[in-house]
This record gives structure tokens, sequence and C-alpha cells, in this order.
């Protein structure tokens, strides 16, 4: 249990999960905090407390876990569970992710009839959304910080963030094409200044 | 709330259900969420094994729940089993949707996501990496906006807007644990201040 079975990854100089269990407890953990989207949490819990992940390496594998079919974070954390045990590691991470949270999603709901109707259930749970909607978008700000050490040079990366912005907030663009069309520009232009 | 529906399901029907999640499954890019009208179509317009009110309060209840929110996708299982008239059923019907939307897209990441992992080195690899990230940060940016806006549903309410800007700030800039700001924001919305 304490090598990873994913050879090559070198010795960094961040923490890591002592086991799999560890990695199991802190994504139910980071899971149940998470009302309304997990993935603040996810970069709140890795990058910020334990420090798994540095930013850079948190922004490259949300940047795949976004770019498969899937749901996003449950792709994240496999990813990042298998980055230290492997397959092991990312079984651990997704239950770890899933199990709680499905066990308790199904006592809301036969909760959830009795309580529908009460104001202050409403307002609470709007107060919670008006929350995440903040926490989602200091998760992307703080991702941002990682783009000063972008092959894409800086004022391209502002330009693809500003058009992806007004694209599929504003103008309501389908996902799928502005990750397709603003994805390529921005590969193509790393690709061009990597070697 | 919901006027409860009394369906019959057969082996073929529920093949039929884990058929249908499995492919949309492999759909789902960016995210389950992004499938949801293919899953109104199929449960509530075509087979009619899920009612429009049962159909909404599954999305709604997963976004205000804790977790990842593709436990919408349980409860839709979970719901048309109770229509199917038992517990059981409801197990059944959680386990099929669960194993449906998941298994096809987590064996395919991780395959692509550990092919990734060896050829880190790779040019294309690490620019695809890289490349994506003003997008992908983008999307999350609007994922915050779209978010207050439908928290902000009956109009233009600006203590909510103020709420989640201020949020943004405290967790940008402090080392303040989530569930306070969480727990602060659930309790201005139940006593009405936002």
């Amino acid at each position: 249990m304490t090598s990873p079975t994913t050879p090559g990854q070198p010795a960094l100089d961040h923490p890591r999960p002592a086991s799999l269990l560890a990695l199991f407890l802190a994504f139910t953990i980071l899971a149940l905090q998470g009302f309304g989207g997990v993935l603040a949490v996810v970069q709140r819990e890795m990058v910020e407390r334990k420090r798994w992940l540095t930013q850079d390496e948190f922004v490259e594998d949300w940047a795949v876990a976004q770019i498969m079919p899937g749901p996003n974070v449950v792709n994240l954390s496999m990813m990042i569970g298998a980055r230290y045990f492997g397959l092991r590691g990312a079984l651990a991470a997704l239950s770890g992710m899933l199990a709680v949270p499905l066990v308790l999603i199904l006592l809301l709901v036969t909760l959830h009839a009795r309580f529908a109707d009460n104001p202050q259930v409403i307002g609470a749970l709007r107060g919670m959304a008006a929350v995440s909607a903040g926490l989602i978008a200091a998760a992307g700000l703080k991702m941002a910080a990682s783009l000063k050490r972008s092959p894409v040079p800086l004022p391209w990366c502002l330009a693809i963030g500003a058009a992806g912005f007004v694209l599929v907030a504003l103008l309501k663009f389908p996902l799928f094409y502005v990750l397709l069309a603003l994805g390529s520009l921005g590969c193509v232009l790393a690709y061009r200044t990597l070697r | 709330m919901n006027t409860a529906i009394h369906i019959t399901l057969d082996w073929h029907d529920w093949l039929n259900l884990f058929a249908h999640y499995l492919l949309l499954s492999l759909m789902s890019l960016g995210g389950a969420i992004s499938t949801t009208s293919e899953m109104h179509r199929f449960l509530v317009e075509q087979h009619g094994w899920l009612t429009q009110a049962q159909f909404n309060d599954s999305i709604a209840l997963a976004q205000a729940a804790p977790g990842p929110n593709v436990l919408f996708v349980a409860l839709m299982g979970w719901k048309v089993g109770m229509n199917a008239g038992s517990t059981a059923a409801a197990f059944l019907g959680m386990a099929t949707t669960m194993t449906g939307i998941l298994l096809p897209s987590t064996v395919f990441t991780y395959q692509v996501a550990q092919w990734g992992h060896r050829n880190r080195e790779l040019r294309a690899v690490r620019a695809f990496k890289q490349g994506m990230a003003p997008v992908v940060i983008a999307l999350l940016l609007s994922t915050a906006w779209i978010l207050a806006s439908s928290a902000d549903a009956a109009g233009v309410q600006w203590p909510l807007w103020l709420l989640a800007l201020a949020s943004c700030l405290v967790i940008w800039r402090t080392k303040l644990h989530l569930l306070w700001v969480l727990g602060a924001g659930a309790l201005l919305g139940a006593f009405g201040l936002v």
C-alpha cells in the first residue's frame, strides 16, 4: 500500500495520501461539503489544505476531467486517486465521492416531500445556491493564477477566457462547441510555444 | 406533493433503461447535466416512467444536497422504481441508472487519463492539458454566473448577487472554511434576508 502503482511519478515535494482509506475519507468529507457542486471544494481541499496537488497539476487534471465524457468531478476524483494508487486509488476516490452522499440523498428524498414547501427551507437553499456560485467563481479565479505560467501567451489566455465566458454564460452557446473551438485554439498556441 | 403514478416494468424495460443510460454516459461530454434534456425526453415524454414534477424535483434536490450533482441520476432511477411499486424496485432503479451513467464514461476516462499520464512528456499531451486551461477556467466562471442567475430567477435581487460576490471574495482571499460561508448563506436565506 506504500508504493504507487502508477510508474514513473517522481517523488514530488508535496504531501500525498497515506493510504486508500485516507483517500476514501478525504473524498467523502469533501463531497459532503459540496452544496451545488463539488469542484470548488476539491480545489480547496486538494490544493490548499491537503496539498496533494499543486495548482498547476489541478488545472491540468481538471482540463482532462472536463473534456472526457461523464460527470466532471467524478472523473477528477478518479484521476487524483489514480495518481497515487493506480486503479485501486481511482476506485477508492470514486466510492468516497459517491457512497455516503448517495445514502444521504436517499434520506433527504424521503424528508423532502415534507419540507419542500417550508419557506425557511426554500430561503436557506436559495442562500446556499448564491454562496455556491461565489465558491465556484473563487475556484476559477484561483485557477486563473496558474495562467501566468501557461505556454499560451497571457493576452491570448485572457482573450480565450473572455470569449468563453461571453459565449457560455451570456449567450448560452452549447458547451461542446465552445470547448472544441476555443480549446483547439489554446492547444495550438500552447503547442507552438512548447518544445 | 407529487401525484404518484403507477407503472409496470418488464425485464426488457429494465434493460432498456440500463442501455439508455449506458449510451447517455458516453454522450455526457461536459458533465451528466448536459444530457438532462435527453433524459427528459426518454423518461417523461417517451415512456412516461416519471412525471414532470418528479423529474424537476430530482434535479433540484441533487443540486441542493451535498455531493456531486450526478446524484440526480440516482434519484431518477429511485423514483422510477418507486413508481413501479416497491422499495426493492427503487433500489434496482437507482443501481440501474447510476451504473449505466457511470460505467462507460469512467472506464473510458480512466484509460485515457492513464495513457496521458504515461505520455505526459509528449509535446502534444502537454500542449493539450495546458492549452485547454484558459477555456476550462472560463467555463467555471460561467457556471458560477449561471448558478447565481438561477438563484436569482424571481427577478433581479441585489442581496443575492451581493452574497455571491461576498462569498467569492472571502473564499478567494481568506482561508476561512467553506462550511462557515455556506452556513452563513443558509441562515441569511432562512431569515429571508437574501
